[in-house]
């Protein structure tokens, strides 16, 4: 059994930018705490000298020509930000 | 159901604007909460720009529905959340251009789960939708809306999307045909973002045939899209091969024996039309639900970062700091599901842990990947469930998230892979529930398993 506290949670949550009720914590600590100890018959396979596989398939470059196209209409940005367009530019609320 | 090319002599026999009409019609008074949003205006517009002879194509005027995580103008991407629920995107995926391209009609988004965290639709923030067939049951998912507008005859085909089966086990829950296609063969620029390693684009559709038309059409590569692979995708010499394997740990202890009959049933009947089938082994699917679930959430973590309450959708807490927008706006606009992942996959991809996990579990797909190559170098396609069980009561596991994990057991491992695998109905159990069968494939081999479950479509009924 891997132990996953509430407060193991919460630190997690912060470092995700999610903040949680308190209900949802102790649910989510409840839950994560038995995938997590499900995840650990991993540890049973024999993985020495294996590569691990981050990507699916063998990735190569596309690429288009180096032309200059407009791919979004700028009226259509508006919709991207509540605060609307200014001089072909998104703005954005105020982070500071 | 109809198919595409039933629904092209109804628009020769009355008109695109007629069909079209209808069709929206339909989706309008559905009662299983099928669509998120209709497009009324676009849709008949476009029909008639059919009629008049202004849209030309091979699916002029054949009106189709996407799943609400590929970007369309004119109504919202909502992703089924909370988050995106007004975000009206100013581009478009590239897969329903080509589609618009060849003269088809979009005429709504569907429902699916949150970010397409699920397998039931059952984590959409707008309502589950109903299975097809008996609505008490889950439509499936998340590809819940695309499954089910196909199987009530709303529209012939639909987009949707797959990352660990979500296109294959709807198709099977409501008796549809649905292609998951190899791994990069169809571009997913444009379509919301969830496990960048195995989200692949696909078709929903009530017959073999207009998965194998529509593929002609979706695949090859997008400048936009860098996992795109040159267009492989080819019907011409279409080989069918002659030796299935069907895959034993599919068949064996925790899957429904109504399942398992339909699909020896449908062995038997390859081996009438002369397939060479034999029983394989894949050791390491035991190990599929701890590779895929490990691996995602990961992916989920990274990809969902960028829902921040800033650049997209509904913004929280702007009175306080900006950790207090990114952690409010997050909080309100994703649902307990997507937390969930977001959390495991910051925790297994966390320093002390990432070896013991995140990496593992990717050396441990290599080994799985492994598997399927033996396979497939005496074998032309595996066979077996889609899913242990026929579609299931609304409701029936929402509070225990493993047991929900474990039922994707049979689907995972395609997707791991990169392999092309699709749900082909082959009857129903005793009570109506409909079943798929499913045939996965080597890479790039999707022309063959279509050419494979073509020869037992509409057969087992």
């Amino acid at each position: 059994m891997t132990n996953i506290s509430i407060e193991d949670v919460r630190s997690l949550a912060r470092l995700s930018a999610l903040h949680l009720d308190d209900d949802e914590a102790a649910t989510l600590t409840h839950d994560i705490e038995r995938i997590i100890t499900y995840f650990g018959q991993l540890s049973e396979l024999d993985t020495d000298g294996v590569e691990p596989t981050y990507y699916g398939m063998d990735l190569m470059n596309v690429s288009r020509d180096d032309e200059v196209v407009q791919d979004v209409n700028p009226e259509r940005l508006t919709s991207l930000s509540e605060g609307g367009v200014v001089a072909n530019q998104v703005k954005v609320p105020k982070v500071l | 159901m109809t198919s595409i090319q039933a629904v092209q002599s109804q628009i020769a026999e009355s008109s695109a604007e007629a069909v079209v009409a209808s069709a929206l019609q339909k989706a309008h008074a559905d009662t299983h909460n099928t669509f998120l949003n209709i497009m009324e205006h676009s849709a008949l517009e476009r029909a008639r720009q059919v009629d008049r002879g202004d849209i030309i194509g091979p699916l002029a005027g054949v009106p189709f529905a996407v799943k609400d995580n590929f970007l369309t103008h004119e109504v919202p991407t909502t992703a089924a959340s909370n988050f995106l629920e007004d975000f009206v995107s100013p581009l478009q995926a590239t897969a329903v251009k080509k589609l618009e391209a060849q003269g088809a009609i979009c005429i709504g988004k569907v429902n699916l789960d949150a970010f397409a965290h699920g397998g039931s639709t059952e984590n959409s923030a707008f309502g589950v939708t109903k299975n097809a067939v008996d609505e008490t049951r889950v439509a499936g998912g998340s590809s819940g809306g695309s499954a089910v507008a196909v199987a009530l005859d709303i529209v012939p085909f639909a987009l949707g999307t797959d990352t660990g089966g979500s296109i294959r086990q709807p198709a099977s829950f409501n008796g549809v045909v649905g292609l998951k296609p190899t791994y990069g063969a169809v571009s997913r620029y444009g379509v919301v973002a969830m496990a960048s390693g195995t989200d692949t684009i696909g078709v929903l559709s009530s017959t073999v045939g207009d998965a194998e038309l529509l593929m002609t059409f979706l695949s090859g590569q997008d400048a936009r899209d860098m996992t795109t692979l040159p267009d492989f995708f080819s019907l011409d010499e279409q080989n069918n091969g002659k030796k299935l394997g069907v895959i034993k740990e599919f068949m064996g202890e925790g899957v429904d024996e109504q399942v398992r009959a339909r699909i020896e049933a449908a062995v038997e009947q390859y081996k009438t039309l002369g397939y060479d089938v034999e029983e394989v082994s894949l050791p390491l699917l035991k190990y599929a639900i701890a590779i895929y679930y490990t691996v995602i959430p990961a992916e989920i973590s990274s990809n969902l970062a960028r829902y921040d309450g800033v650049r997209y959708g509904t913004q929280k807490g702007k009175d306080g700091s900006l950790t207090d927008v990114y952690e409010l706006s997050r909080h309100a606009g994703f649902v307990q599901e997507n937390k969930r992942r977001i959390i495991i996959g910051n925790y297994v991809l966390s320093s002390g842990f990432f070896d013991a996990y995140y990496q593992k579990a990717q050396k441990a797909r290599t080994l799985l990947i492994n598997e399927f190559t033996t396979l497939f170098a005496e074998y032309d396609a595996l066979l077996g469930p889609v899913s242990p069980s026929p579609a299931f009561t609304i409701g029936e596991s929402v509070d225990d998230p493993l047991e929900v994990y474990l039922r994707d057991v049979m689907t995972v491992p395609a997707s791991l892979a990169g392999l092309p695998a699709l749900s082909v109905p082959v009857g129903a159990t005793d009570s109506g529930l409909p079943v798929g069968l499913q045939i996965i494939g080597a890479r790039k081999s999707d022309a063959k398993i279509l050419a494979i479950a073509r020869e037992i479509e509409g057969k087992n009924e």
